[in-house]
């Protein structure tokens, strides 16, 4: 059980835990700025490996972040944004994989591979039952 | 004159690989007592002489980058006289051919204690030299012809190139050792396996001669990843841990199924169930080490662990991997019918739940190798660019790994064969309880992304409650012994990193901003004040640090010093953040672009409960150590049953 010492740690802990966030870039409303840095999250940097947009140093991902600001401040959605950027630079720029019969195997690979599992072991359970069953 | 002996004695390796091989595979059929005992003693002697050639290669090689020969192509390449004798020594395996040499170096030491194991019968433990034996020689080969780290360079350069600042650090320093002793120790799992199918001896004994093998294994893997997490994290400069990197990747997928081998394993081990199952995960584990060397070393990926990019190490590998897993397959599919599997349990057993385990753990691997590989196939045959990044993982992996933590804790508390639900539930009722706490805790302060934490430390509660449920039952029984801890440590580790992980990615705060000398900067409960950059001079950079001093409640606690280093001999130039901790929590600062007029970017994170992400890994690596150890007493090793 969680003695009152810890509990009181976890309680400065959560009241330390605020999600500020300041930049010199930032658009002037937080609510804008909020989904340019969500979006920036969700776009990979095309230059360094595995990073998104948020983390990079590089000046592509510099430019590409300012281009997201300059069209939220026009007011263009979210998506309008993602796909400008797909039909510049291709699916690549997108950290979420595309769903379209290319991908099916990517996205659905994991639960066959579960199922198939699953159903495996259901069978030698079922059976290992019957003969446990059979000694008694 | 050292390059000269480091190559004559891979020469004589290969021999003895050769040897090694060929005698242990013979003695597996071998028709007589005296000419299996016969065939099997050349087959230990020739392990024992591969190991002290290798080490002797490897020695030579050490020298070679001690003493700054740069007459030696790949010491000239990546060492360099300034670099302190810890980078020196470390640079043997920071280039590719000498992280081979390292990577055999592992092989050996697995070979020759294959050879001093008593367990497993002398049938058994012959074929399992051979087919170590064999692999030994096809990584001799392999860097005798594509990656030779003993190469003459004439003229001999006055200077060396240095090796890449990122990889002068401590934690890389230990990195690669850690993570191959976990890769090419799978690779004696491996052998036993191929063993076991070759002498039809299928039954406890290949298990149990092969489990203190993949429990070290194990263990450095975890360790490896362990480490190599850190090290991304306080290097890369922002704050991150994990990436889904196809190199990190690389890593957890032979991790994922080693741990899965390692609970098949118990009931394998103890009433010679799941036999083909084993058998084929063994098999698997290995195959996923081998893929992971290929597509770090051949430079399908470009990234800092592919040092060089050379397409004849990448066919070549990939000739490997094919023979080594298409002939391990093939051997299995050939074995496996005759393979007798006739256990009897109950649904309500353990047996079940090591089964269920497998399960979402085969699935987990399943699904980074997807993420992993897919991108690479798709670019390849079609031509389409796509990126897996981390929203892939989070609707594919997560689920599949939350429905596995969901079930450990059922695991230890139901018996073998026919276990009791009901009893388990009641017994396991303090974990829930301590679940249950958690989220309320969570909702009750008002925690950021409520749901989602108390959603992540409920089921941490609920592992951490159950690992202590886990130690009371164990202490109660009458047979305790430090074995028993090995569940107890490992699934309270789980436990600790999700708390870390979950932490960490809700309630992470982040600032950053240009400053000017006096001006601050404010993350979480924390004002960092900044003082001005002054240069210094390392060993073998030259430095721009910052000194921020720590404010909390306008009182100040603490002063970092976050640099920027420049490498001349490297031409390179890498961020050195700074971290304050206090085990429960960081206050990570990197410094970022000097924007002139004495004004920086300055980049601040406070990330909570970090720490724990570490310290659950080490925890599960003390798991293993346990259940290691358990293993290893000396009337464990007399128990070891004959032929």
């Amino acid at each position: 059980m969680m003695r009152p010492a810890i509990l009181a740690a976890f309680l400065v802990l959560f009241a330390q835990a605020s999600l500020a966030q300041t930049r010199p870039d930032a658009l002037a409303d937080p609510k804008l700025e909020a989904r340019a840095v969500e979006l920036q999250k969700e776009l990979r940097c095309l230059v360094c490996q595995g990073q998104s947009l948020d983390t990079s140093d590089a000046p592509l991902a510099a430019d590409l972040r300012h281009f997201i600001r300059v069209r939220i401040a026009h007011g263009e959605t979210d998506d309008q944004i993602k796909q400008e950027l797909v039909a510049r630079y291709g699916d690549v720029i997108l950290m979420e994989p595309p769903l379209d019969p290319q991908t099916y195997l990517l996205w659905f690979g994991p639960f066959l591979v579960l199922i198939l599992c699953g159903s495996v072991v259901a069978v030698v359970v079922a059976r290992a039952r019957n003969r446990s069953r059979h000694q008694n | 004159m050292t390059g000269e002996i480091g190559q004559l004695a891979l020469c004589l390796a290969l021999a003895l690989a050769l040897v090694q091989a060929g005698a242990g595979l013979w003695g597996a059929r071998a028709d007589t007592g005296a000419a299996l005992d016969l065939s099997r003693q050349v087959a230990r002697m020739s392990a024992f002489g591969f190991f002290a050639f290798i080490a002797l290669a490897f020695g030579a090689l050490t020298f070679g980058f001690v003493t700054s020969d740069f007459s030696i192509l790949t010491v000239a390449e990546n060492s360099h006289t300034l670099k302190p004798l810890i980078y020196k020594i470390s640079g043997v395996w920071g280039n590719h051919e000498g992280s081979m040499l390292l990577w055999v170096l592992v092989l050996a030491i697995y070979s020759a204690l294959m050879a001093i194991a008593v367990r497993g019968g002398a049938r058994l433990t012959s074929a399992a030299l051979g087919v170590e034996g064999l692999l030994a020689a096809a990584f001799v080969l392999f860097i005798l012809f594509t990656s030779d780290p003993f190469r003459r360079l004439d003229p001999m350069p006055f200077q060396g190139a240095g090796l890449n600042p990122l990889l002068q650090d401590p934690g890389l320093a230990m990195h690669p050792p850690m993570l191959y002793l976990g890769y090419v120790g799978l690779s004696a799992t491996f052998a036993y396996a191929a063993a076991a199918l070759i002498t039809q001896e299928t039954g406890s004994h290949w298990a149990r001669a092969a489990r203190p093998f993949m429990l070290v294994a194990w263990i450095a893997l975890t360790l490896g990843i362990t480490l190599g997490s850190w090290w991304a994290y306080y290097v890369l400069g922002w704050g991150g841990f994990w990436f889904w990197d196809p190199v990190e990747n690389a890593a957890l997928m032979p991790w994922l199924v080693a741990t899965a081998l390692i609970h098949s394993t118990l009931a394998t081990e103890r009433t010679g169930a799941f036999r083909s199952w084993t058998l084929l995960l063994a098999i698997a584990a290995f195959s996923l080490s081998l893929v992971g060397t290929f597509l770090v070393r051949s430079g399908v990926l470009a990234s800092v662990h592919s040092f060089a990019n050379d397409p004849e190490r990448g066919e070549y590998i990939l000739v490997l991997l094919g023979l080594a897993i298409g002939g391990a397959l093939a051997l299995f599919a050939w074995r496996a019918p005759g393979i007798e599997e006739g256990t009897s349990f109950e649904p309500a057993s353990r047996e079940t739940l090591l089964l269920l385990n497998n399960v979402f753990l085969t699935a987990a691997a399943a699904t980074v190798f997807l993420g992993t590989l897919y991108p690479l196939l798709l670019d390849a045959l079609t031509g389409t660019r796509i990126s897996v990044g981390p929203p892939y993982f989070a609707v594919t992996f997560a689920p599949i790994f939350i429905a596995l933590l969901l079930l450990v804790p059922f695991g230890p508390r139901l018996a073998w064969r026919k276990g009791d639900l009901l009893g388990s539930l009641k017994l396991l009722a303090p974990g829930a309880g301590l679940a249950l706490l958690a989220a309320i805790v969570i909702f009750a302060i008002q925690a950021p992304h409520a749901v989602a934490a108390a959603g992540a430390f409920a089921l941490a509660g609920w592992l951490i409650g159950a690992s202590v449920v886990d130690f009371r039952e164990r202490w109660k029984s009458r047979a305790i012994g430090v074995q028993s801890f090995a569940s107890v440590l490992a699934h309270a580790g789980l436990g600790v990193t999700l708390l870390g992980i979950a932490g960490t990615t809700l309630w992470r705060s982040e600032a950053l901003d240009v400053l000017a000398p006096g001006q601050s900067l404010q993350v979480a409960a924390y004002q960092l004040r900044f003082d001005g950059v002054a240069p210094r001079e390392g060993p073998n950079y030259f430095a721009d640090r910052a000194t921020l001093d720590v404010m909390r409640n306008g009182r100040q606690i603490a002063t970092i010093t976050p640099e920027k280093r420049s490498y001349p001999a490297e031409g390179q130039a890498i961020t050195d953040t700074s971290i304050r901790t206090n085990g429960f929590s960081d206050l990570y600062v990197a410094l970022g672009d000097d924007r002139g007029g004495g004004r920086w970017t300055v980049r601040a994170y406070f990330n909570p409960l970090a720490p724990f992400i570490w310290f659950g890994g080490a925890i599960m690596a003390l798991g293993g150590l346990a259940s290691l150890w358990g293993r290893l007493r000396p009337n464990a090793l007399r128990a070891a049953p004959a032929e």
